[in-house]
């Protein structure tokens, strides 16, 4: 049947016109080129969520400071949540999700290509929108959780909050079809033979984080829709003048918010799995349980959000109950660590940058958990909760965790994606500069919240006791923005003049590893034949390396479009009128339709 | 029994008063030194808590040092080095991860019980013979009633030592959070709800407290101090504060003050009992007793006081007290007249 048995290279076969020019990545709908598109993107807002962290820290390295105003350090604190939640870690984890699961399950593309660049370019215009409001007019102000009746517009007349609520319901919009397209993909794509106990823990924690993003964005969707008829059209969900609840805003948010925090943890916990077993040469421990306790967290990450509410005053009845569900996470989450240590146990370690990033993890995420536990009891939380206690313990969690685990999968990957090597030396640099720096900066949190200093505050008084702290976590601060430096640095000169790595430099077993680096636009020239977990180490592991690229007759690859971004455009442009006008909105109005009709009508060839 | 019982009450609480202290030391700092602190309870209820946490804390080392002596550990014995040899491919160990499940869910059992108690037991009914007192919130200060002998006040709370205090909570505009570490945990205030909390200071002495809950732009300036006086002088405060407002001779600078008082509006939004009715700003019939201003951001002196006149918006962040653009005059004379009523 099949004759043609020659390798064919990357650029031989993408769509000509595209590779390399700006029309190439606007109208990408390669799955490996939209998870670069992500990745980039959401490094730059990390950025910016980053010099907003700086500047607070600024603010407050001494009491009484006035580097910033009360206003401006307000909006800093809600966009720096709101930047690193959903516009720099949830979309670094999209890039992962984007680069890795058609290689890692055997597939050429994600199941919907084009809705796959539609995700990114709504995302992208979300952004943009929600980042616009700093030049027009100020940016929300009400916390990255956006209490209501604060949000009211009595007490927020400014066009703030409306940005806030409008820019996270485009950026839902792209996390929904982002969810679902992945959902199907690793559903439906999966290689001959790639059970679903034979996917690699990645691939399991990518599944798991769609499902809650597909249940948990309609939820904070219908609260932000509440809210925005609220100051839109005189509604009253949240009035509470006309007998609203203001704490069902809480609930609202919090059913979404906390299982959002898994949404930002599990991408991480499924990179450290892959890295772990690569540099320790040995198969993960408990792979079923390592998955199971996965699918656990996800399912009871919905029943302990009024962990969040404990001041609220429900009641001993719920306190206890959603303290004792809060508990229970912490049962699978240790065995998850346990079986981790489990997996480096009896290995040879080889301590590469990425592998030192994943042990940096363990080690910070068990201090996350640690103090997560201790304000699981309610009793203890009513001292801590909206203290600095709790904002060490998120950045133990979402930095020490989410973002170290990012950067072990960055240079885990970084060759797969480049297919070049970064550079060691400095890649340590950057992992002790990090850890060290991060411990400097969160650690005296912990005890400046202990001893009374509260969250969100512009300004404390001298005689407090707070000083030589908040100086302390200033100082690390700059420590993590050099880190940062020397990363972008390897990051750039590797790019260019970084080692060649061939197709599986660390010696990895998932089936990335057995095509080119990097991949051809069509990933795999002969889809691989699975017969159990860690196909590269199985006995037919060579064969499949050696298969994987042969070309068997014509591949046919989807080509490229450009009505995924002009419907995102014309969809964000849409919502954004209704903090614009008609202005805005009617033409996009029109340009989505356009958009969809083509894209419905577009030929396939 | 009871002696074993509080006996290894006694060594958990020295194991993690010795750690909380030692991590404190750490950073060349005493005790004292933290006015707003958690980690001293002043009341029965925060006392509660102290032990509670305490508990939390012991495990949580415990558990902190062993995971991660062990993954240090592993990372230190298993590192690569030339000639070791290739590891063994085992995929894992049935005993191992049921132990390891078993293991944290009995710490739970540890902390959990506990836990669950401490909550029934803080969150119970005030015991009766409580001092009540309703708090409500306001962007950005506190308003303190007495219902028991008609008190209103602002930003400093006061109670005796040793009688139980039933606290209402309410708020007039946004959620706030009402929090005094010394005496315990935080209670939010909430539009429509009513919120309760209750304690019994132990010691003597001044707290400073401050909101929790993000509330707009001076969150940081909503703060309040619990004063904590004996029985007797507690009676002492009430019966000033039951007192009438001190009458200014009209001719002094006192009385100019109080006319510019009735003049240039402040009656709209300030009480002084039997002068104006106004509920919006705090309650001013005892002004000059307090002993701080503007929502306890500041001493109260005249030159304080001044200041916050002309413009409270400089002081203060988005108060919503208005600028009446007073002469250098007439708040001469306003500061007068408040400080008076003592």
């Amino acid at each position: 049947m099949a004759t043609t048995t020659a390798p064919i290279t990357a650029a031989a076969h993408a769509p000509a016109e595209s590779v390399g020019s700006l029309w190439g990545w606007i109208t990408t709908v390669d799955h490996k080129r939209i998870g670069a598109l992500y990745g980039v993107t959401a490094f730059i807002f990390f950025l910016i969520g980053g010099l907003e962290a700086t500047l607070m820290r600024i603010q407050l390295a001494r009491p009484e400071n006035t580097f910033v105003s009360p206003d401006v350090f307000n909006q800093l604190f809600t966009m720096h949540g709101t930047t690193m939640i959903f516009l720099a870690i949830m979309p670094l984890s999209a890039s992962f999700f984007n680069f890795l699961i058609p290689l890692m399950i055997g597939a050429r593309d994600v199941a919907f290509p084009r809705l796959n660049a539609f995700s990114y370019w709504v995302f992208l215009c979300g952004a943009v929108f929600l980042n616009l409001s700093f030049f027009l007019g100020g940016a929300p102000d009400t916390g990255w959780f956006g209490y209501s009746n604060l949000t009211s517009s009595q007490y927020s007349p400014g066009h703030g909050v409306d940005f806030w609520a409008v820019g996270l319901q485009i950026l839902g919009i792209a996390s929904l079809a982002a969810g679902f397209n992945f959902i199907i993909t690793i559903v439906n794509m999966r290689a001959p033979g790639m059970k679903l106990m034979r996917m690699p823990v990645f691939v399991w924690m990518t599944l798991v984080t769609s499902f809650l993003i597909i249940f948990a964005f309609p939820v904070i969707t219908v609260a932000l829709v509440f809210l925005l008829f609220d100051r839109f059209t005189g509604t009253n969900f949240f009035a509470p003048a006309m007998g609203a609840d203001p704490v069902l805003w809480q609930h609202l948010f919090w059913l979404f918010g906390h299982p959002e925090v898994y949404i930002l943890i599990l991408p991480a916990m499924g990179i450290v799995s892959e890295v772990l077993p690569t540099f320790s040469r040995k198969p993960l421990f408990g792979y079923p349980v390592v998955v199971y306790s996965g699918i656990f967290i996800g399912f009871m990450g919905w029943g302990v959000w009024s962990h969040h509410m404990f001041s609220v005053g429900l009641g001993p009845i719920a306190d206890s109950f959603f303290a004792l569900t809060t508990m229970l996470i912490a049962i699978p989450t240790g065995v998850k660590i346990f079986n981790w240590i489990g997996t480096m146990w009896g290995g040879r370690l080889e301590l590469k940058t990425a592998m030192l990033f994943a042990i940096g993890f363990i080690s910070m995420f068990i201090m996350g958990g640690l103090s997560g536990f201790m304000h699981a009891s309610p009793p203890a939380d009513l001292q801590q909760t909206d203290t600095y206690f709790v904002v060490a313990h998120i950045h133990y969690v979402l930095f020490g965790g989410s973002m170290l685990g990012i950067f072990s999968g960055l240079y885990y990957w970084f060759p797969k994606m480049t297919g070049r090597l970064m550079n060691e030396g400095l890649g340590k640099l950057h992992f002790w500069l990090t850890i060290i720096s991060m411990n400097v900066t969160f650690f005296p949190m912990h005890f400046v919240g202990l001893l009374g200093m509260p969250r969100r505050v512009y300004t404390y008084a001298p005689h407090m006791g707070f000083d030589t702290m908040n100086l302390i976590s200033t100082v690390g601060v700059f420590g993590i923005a050099i880190s940062l430096l020397v990363f972008i640095w390897n990051f750039l000169s590797s790019t260019r003049s970084g080692a060649v790595a061939g197709p599986n430099p660390w010696g990895g077993a998932t089936l990335e590893w057995a095509i080119a680096s990097p991949p051809p636009a069509h990933n795999f020239g002969t889809i691989p034949t699975v017969h159990g977990l860690d196909p590269l180490w199985a006995k037919d592991g060579a064969d499949i390396a050696r298969t994987a690229s042969l070309v068997r007759g014509h591949i046919h690859m989807p080509p490229n479009s450009v009505w995924p971004a002009v419907s995102a455009l014309g969809m964000s442009m849409l919502l954004s009128g209704m903090v614009f006008g008609w202005w805005v909105g009617i033409p996009g109005l029109v340009f989505m339709l356009v958009g969809f009709y083509s894209w419905a009508f577009e030929p396939c060839h | 029994m009871t002696v074993r019982k509080l006996d290894s009450t006694l060594v958990l609480r020295l194991i993690a008063g010795l750690l909380i202290a030692g991590a404190l030391a750490l950073c060349g700092c005493a005790l004292k030194d933290y006015p707003q602190s958690t980690l001293h309870p002043h009341s029965d209820y925060a006392e509660s808590i102290q032990r509670l946490l305490e508990t939390l804390v012991f495990w949580v080392v415990v558990i902190f040092v062993l995971v991660e002596g062990v993954l240090i550990w592993t990372v230190v014995r298993f590192r690569s080095r030339p000639g070791a040899p290739e590891p063994k491919p085992v995929h894992g160990n049935t005993t191992l991860e049921v132990a390891w499940t078993i293991a944290p869910a009995l710490i739970l059992a540890f902390v959990a019980v506990p836990t669950v108690l401490t909550i029934f037991k803080t969150q119970g009914r005030p015991p009766d013979g409580a001092m009540p007192v309703r708090v409500v919130g306001h962007q950005w200060w506190w308003e303190f009633q007495y219902p028991e002998y008609n008190i209103t006040t602002a930003s400093e709370l006061h109670v005796p030592v040793g009688r139980p205090v039933a606290v209402s909570l309410e708020t007039a505009d946004v959620i706030h959070s009402f929090w005094f570490p010394a005496v315990g945990g935080k209670r939010d205030v909430v539009p429509s709800r009513v919120n309760h909390m209750w304690f019994t200071a132990g010691s003597l002495g001044e707290f400073p407290g401050q909101c929790a809950e993000l509330c707009g732009i001076s969150h940081a300036n909503m703060r309040a101090k619990l004063i904590v006086s004996k029985p007797e002088d507690f009676q002492a405060w009430v019966a000033a504060q039951q007192s009438p407002p001190v009458e200014p001779d009209s001719t002094s600078l006192a009385g100019k003050g109080k006319q510019v008082f009735l003049e240039v509006g402040c009656v709209a939004c300030h009480t002084i009992q039997g002068i104006s009715p106004g509920i919006i700003g705090p309650n001013l019939t005892h002004f000059g007793s307090r002993g701080s201003i503007a929502g306890a951001t500041y001493l109260n002196n005249d030159d304080n006081l001044g200041k916050w006149l002309a413009n409270p918006q400089a002081r203060k962040p988005g108060a919503t007290m208005l600028n009446l653009g007073l002469n250098p005059d007439q708040i001469a004379a306003l500061v007068a007249y408040l400080q008076s009523l003592k």
